[in-house]
């Protein structure tokens, strides 16, 4: 591959401009070939920068807090489920929702590359695709959950979901204490992407309050 | 492919370090969408499968693999597919000039968009599963060091687990790599993290993997 050396730390927010000017190159080849339409990257590009992202995902979850049935129909198949709001994914994935308890905290990684719910998640984080977080959520999830600041206490049973299929997993959290009667738009605003990938729980009214 | 892609129990990469989430932005420079976007619009002419990408991405020196940003391998992987594919030159690529119009036609925008968001797929959820194996059943993954692409991880091979649940029929990887269409059961393992990581894992943790029926056997 033409491609210079570089030592990138694993921030990896500022590329080398060589690759800017390759992917141009590429860019403006393909569509000389009539490969690629220009109109169709700019579509693309807008709708996973601004269209699809974790509102989605937060819409689904306060849904399951607010309304059993649907919870159970998400448990049941997630992928039918998130068809009430018109969040189905690509051809071919299956989307899972793994529920949180007392018992049980799911925590969701792709060792072998970053396979993410796109349709209720969006594009996934850098640290999500990262060697780090890929290495070790599956060997140290606890330690990996520390960094993040959750601490678990010993007697909940950490599950890690390796998506190495076309199976996809949505970490449904467990509703905060203390929400009793709020709507599903003020659950809206506890629910975070991290949780729902199972790195945090769901904030708390309190953190709320503290603009956390 | 045994490369440094199948990461899972691997050390010494550090800290994960992650962006505060109201923070990180979708794409951190302009030139990682247009990858991305040119990535699926190639994708859905059908010249390759998506396991071919993937191992289009994963065959890459495992020195350059790490060394590249992630949108860099996805760079790599889409410059080897579309060489690979005989529509465009290593002379072409390497130009960046186009020497002639390509007879199959762009997916525009419009098409973009219901590619997507599409439902239904290449698995047909109807179809019956005829599981080897059911719910409860103690498997290990078959040990194994293939050349081509897979979708068994290294730090699950050889290792016991239950199966947990059953996702039905699915594209098998390996061979989809090659241009092969075979469905098989794909199955929910439940491992338990003292199997893979020995007594001084972490306690009270399991790791749930989907796979293929192949991978498995019964210990």
């Amino acid at each position: 591959m033409p491609h210079d050396g570089h030592n990138h730390d694993h921030d990896h927010t500022e590329p080398p401009s060589d690759v800017a000017l390759r992917v141009k190159s590429l860019e403006s080849l393909l569509i000389d070939k009539g490969l690629v339409d220009a109109a169709a990257i700019d579509a693309l590009v807008d709708r996973y920068a601004h269209r699809v992202g974790p509102q989605n995902g937060k819409k689904v979850v306060a849904r399951a807090w607010t309304d059993p049935e649907f919870k159970q129909r998400l448990l049941d198949d997630a992928r039918e489920a998130v068809g009430e709001f018109d969040f189905k994914g690509r051809p071919g994935e299956r989307l899972v929702a793994v529920e949180n308890t007392p018992e049980v905290h799911n925590l969701v990684v792709c060792t072998l590359c970053s396979c993410y719910p796109w349709n209720v998640l969006g594009l996934p984080p850098v640290w999500y695709k990262s060697a780090p977080y890929r290495a070790r959520a599956v060997s140290d999830p606890r330690g990996v959950l520390g960094e993040f600041g959750t601490e678990l206490p010993d007697e909940v049973e950490v599950r890690v979901w390796d998506s190495t299929a076309e199976m996809r997993y949505l970490v449904l959290p467990e509703r905060p204490a203390g929400t009793e009667g709020w709507s599903a738009e003020q659950l809206e605003q506890l629910i975070t992407r991290n949780s729902m990938i199972g790195v945090e729980q769901a904030k708390s009214p309190a953190d709320l309050e503290g603009g956390a | 492919m045994d490369n440094v892609h199948d990461m899972g129990g691997m050390q010494a990469f550090g800290p994960i370090n992650p962006e505060p989430e109201t923070e990180e932005p979708v794409f951190h420079a302009e030139w990682e969408s247009r990858v991305f976007a040119m990535t699926l619009l190639s994708g859905f002419l059908r010249q390759w499968t998506n396991d071919m990408a993937r191992h289009a991405r994963e065959s890459q020196n495992p020195v350059t693999y790490l060394r590249n940003t992630y949108y860099e391998n996805w760079l790599a992987g889409l410059e080897t597919l579309w060489v690979g594919s005989g529509r465009v030159t290593a002379e072409e690529l390497a130009k960046g000039i186009s020497s002639g119009k390509s007879d199959i036609q762009a997916v525009d925008a419009d098409k973009a968009l219901v590619s997507v968001k599409g439902a239904g797929g290449p698995v047909d959820p109807a179809a019956p599963v005829n599981a080897g194996l059911k719910v409860g059943d103690r498997v290990r993954v078959k040990t194994f060091h293939p050349m081509g692409h897979t979708r068994a991880p290294r730090y699950l091979r050889g290792r016991e687990g239950v199966i947990d649940r059953i996702h039905g029929r699915h594209i098998f990887p390996d061979t989809h790599t090659v241009g092969h269409v075979e469905d098989y059961p794909l199955y929910s393992v439940r491992f338990e993290g003292e199997e893979l990581w020995g007594p001084d894992g972490n306690q009270r943790s399991a790791v749930y993997a989907d796979l293929w029926e192949p991978y498995l056997e019964r210990p």
